[in-house]
């Protein structure tokens, strides 16, 4: 019988070290999936980020930089720069990014910087135990928002794809989820998209993945994904906000 | 090649170039911005990169990006620039990548002033960043010296795949002086294929490449960390570097200043000996590692009475030169802070004061 389904090349042996109902394995191998198709492996650079996804690069093949907390659209931009010829992508959570990391991203975004980004918003800092991160959703508790995010005082949660939209440099920016099978497919092929525009020298390239947190969320997977699709897809709405093609239009 | 009269921060600049690299990330900041300026017109004609970052926190890591492919790569700033970049320095140093930090140190504490200064002498050497984190750091006391050092800094960096600091005062930046750019001090880059994260095609290669400073098991950590104590105890061994002025005279006092404000105790050394009062110097080349054992030996001369570090900062490198000293001789300061550098009458003045009437 023929074999239909494997192991991304790519993707290494190492069993993943996330919690159980974890959405990052899922992300990760539609990453491996997309430099496989693309046959970009021997000359991609992947870039982890701090938080949950610190020792990803353990679950992959190829050459790996880690860079402190936020700041891997930087250390991209100085591989890119000066090695245009490299495959060049970060993967990052909502904390590294969204907070400590939001100048470096709307820099590199605004630059045009030909690299690509996976950006996976669980709208919590995972790996520190759960705090309230600028993708929280209203009323939702965090360890450092117990009674819930107050809106009041810290402001609604950042919507990262549309702030990169807005951005008059062309791009391609879409967002996508990882809580169930149609969405996955659709994540899928937006990031193999996203590795084709900077296989092509074309954009900066963002896929924003919605995920989720059972841990710290204190659910259990099932219900996890039940909450992202009924509280965060409404206030995350999924699709691809913005292509280098979309801008040529206006 | 003939020279040429060049403005410190330009000839910076050129240097780096002249040495074989072609990358450079940086963020305005008096009194060093004629660097990106500079570089901005000249990178495009040699095919090099310029690109000015959103921060010099970014920019740092620009510069780690950059490095981590083995890419010969330099950034260039000032105090408070240099304290904003020292997170990416930590980062750098912990994952083992060479690359070429210039401050062109100005007045602090905070914004302080845009003047002159010397007073980032304890960050560099001793603070410059989190962890066991230390960089080999060159001082220099002239537009040519600091074309020198920006020259040999790059090879130094390969092979201590370490950062290297060139440490120069705001005069250093801002003055013009006559230079030449020495051909025999462009060196090949070294071979990175062992480390960098340059794609495996590149170094046709089936094993992968990580570039990291994450060792969570503490075991690991600290055989981290001894490899990295090893480099800097062969920074020790290896790059001391520094020069003498008047030590062959039966002098009472030993001079210890560097950069711009070793020139200006030069003159006052001359001028005290036409007063029949012999002073010596010694000049340190690199502020890390400290050349203890010069400055223990000229300090042990038996007509040696006094020490005196002389500095734009409010005693900073006396700390060094006690620990050399031993205790065997008393160490004075001397020093100014502000912005003016001191002239050689106000040395002379702080010289005299040690001497018995």
């Amino acid at each position: 019988m023929a074999k239909t389904f494997s192991r991304p090349k790519c993707l290494s042996e190492q069993e993943t070290r996330y919690c159980p109902g974890c959405t990052h394995g899922i992300i990760h191998r539609l990453v491996a999936e997309a430099i496989d198709d693309l046959q970009i492996s021997g000359r991609t650079v992947g870039i982890a980020p701090v938080g949950c996804a610190v020792l990803c690069y353990n679950y992959f093949t190829f050459d790996f930089q880690e860079a402190a907390h936020g700041r891997a659209p930087a250390m991209a931009t100085g591989i890119k720069r000066v090695r245009p010829d490299l495959i060049v992508f970060t993967y990052q959570g909502d904390g590294d990014l969204a907070s400590i990391g939001m100048g470096e991203i709307v820099h590199a975004a605004n630059r045009g910087e030909k690299f690509t980004t996976v950006f996976v918003n669980n709208t919590v800092y995972g790996m520190t135990g759960g705090q309230m991160a600028p993708t929280t959703m209203p009323n939702q508790k965090t360890t450092t928002s117990p009674f819930g995010r107050n809106v009041e005082e810290v402001g609604m949660p950042i919507r990262v794809a549309e702030l990169l939209a807005s951005l008059a440099t062309p791009a391609y920016i879409s967002r996508q989820a990882a809580i169930s099978p149609k969405y996955i497919v659709r994540a899928k092929k937006a990031i193999r998209q996203a590795f084709q525009y900077q296989v092509e020298k074309r954009c900066f390239s963002f896929v924003e993945v919605i995920s989720t947190c059972p841990t710290n969320w204190g659910m259990t997977p099932a219900d996890a994904l039940k909450w992202a699709e009924k509280t965060m897809i409404p206030y995350y709405p999924l699709g691809d906000l913005k292509t280098p093609e979309s801008v040529k239009e206006e | 090649m003939s020279k040429v009269l060049m403005k410190g921060n330009e000839a910076i600049g050129e240097a780096a170039i002249r040495a074989g690299c072609l990358n450079y990330f940086a963020y305005p900041i008096t009194p060093q911005s004629e660097v990106a300026e500079y570089l901005s017109r000249r990178m495009p004609e040699v095919g090099g990169v310029f690109l000015q970052g959103e921060s010099e926190v970014a920019v740092s890591y620009m510069i780690f990006g950059a490095a981590a492919c083995g890419e010969r790569v330099f950034t260039t700033s000032s105090s408070p620039g240099i304290s904003l970049m020292s997170e990416g320095v930590s980062y750098i140093v912990g994952a083992q990548c060479p690359a070429v930090f210039v401050n062109i140190m100005r007045g602090g504490p905070g914004l302080g002033g845009i003047l002159p200064s010397q007073a980032d002498y304890l960050q560099a050497t001793k603070g410059i960043g989190h962890g066991d984190c230390r960089l080999l750091v060159m001082v220099p006391a002239s537009v040519q010296e600091a074309v020198e050092m920006v020259m040999m800094a790059f090879p130094l960096a390969e092979k201590y795949r370490n950062p290297v600091m060139i440490l120069g005062d705001g005069l250093i930046g801002q003055m013009m002086e006559p230079v030449t750019f020495p051909d025999h001090l462009k060196t090949p880059p070294s071979n990175k294929n062992d480390w960098a994260t340059n794609g495996m095609d590149t170094r046709k290669s089936k094993t992968r490449n990580l570039v990291k400073s994450l060792y969570l098991d503490p075991e690991a950590l600290n055989a981290h960390n001894l490899r990295l104590k090893a480099k800097y105890d062969r920074m020790r061994e290896e790059e001391i570097r520094y020069e003498t002025y008047n030590t062959d005279t039966d002098y009472q006092i030993l001079i210890v200043s560097y950069g711009t404000m070793s020139r200006v105790c030069q003159s006052a050394i001359d001028t005290l000996k036409a007063k029949k009062i012999e002073v010596a110097l010694v000049r340190p080349q690199n502020v890390f590692p400290f050349p203890e054992q010069a400055v223990l030996e000229a300090a042990s001369k038996s007509s040696c009475r006094h020490v005196l570090s002389v500095e734009m900062s409010m005693g900073q490198m006396i700390e060094d030169i006690q620990r050399s000293v031993q205790g065997k001789r008393p160490v004075h300061w001397y020093g100014k802070c502000g912005g003016d550098v001191p002239t050689p009458e106000e040395v002379m003045e702080a010289v005299e004061k040690l001497i018995p009437a």
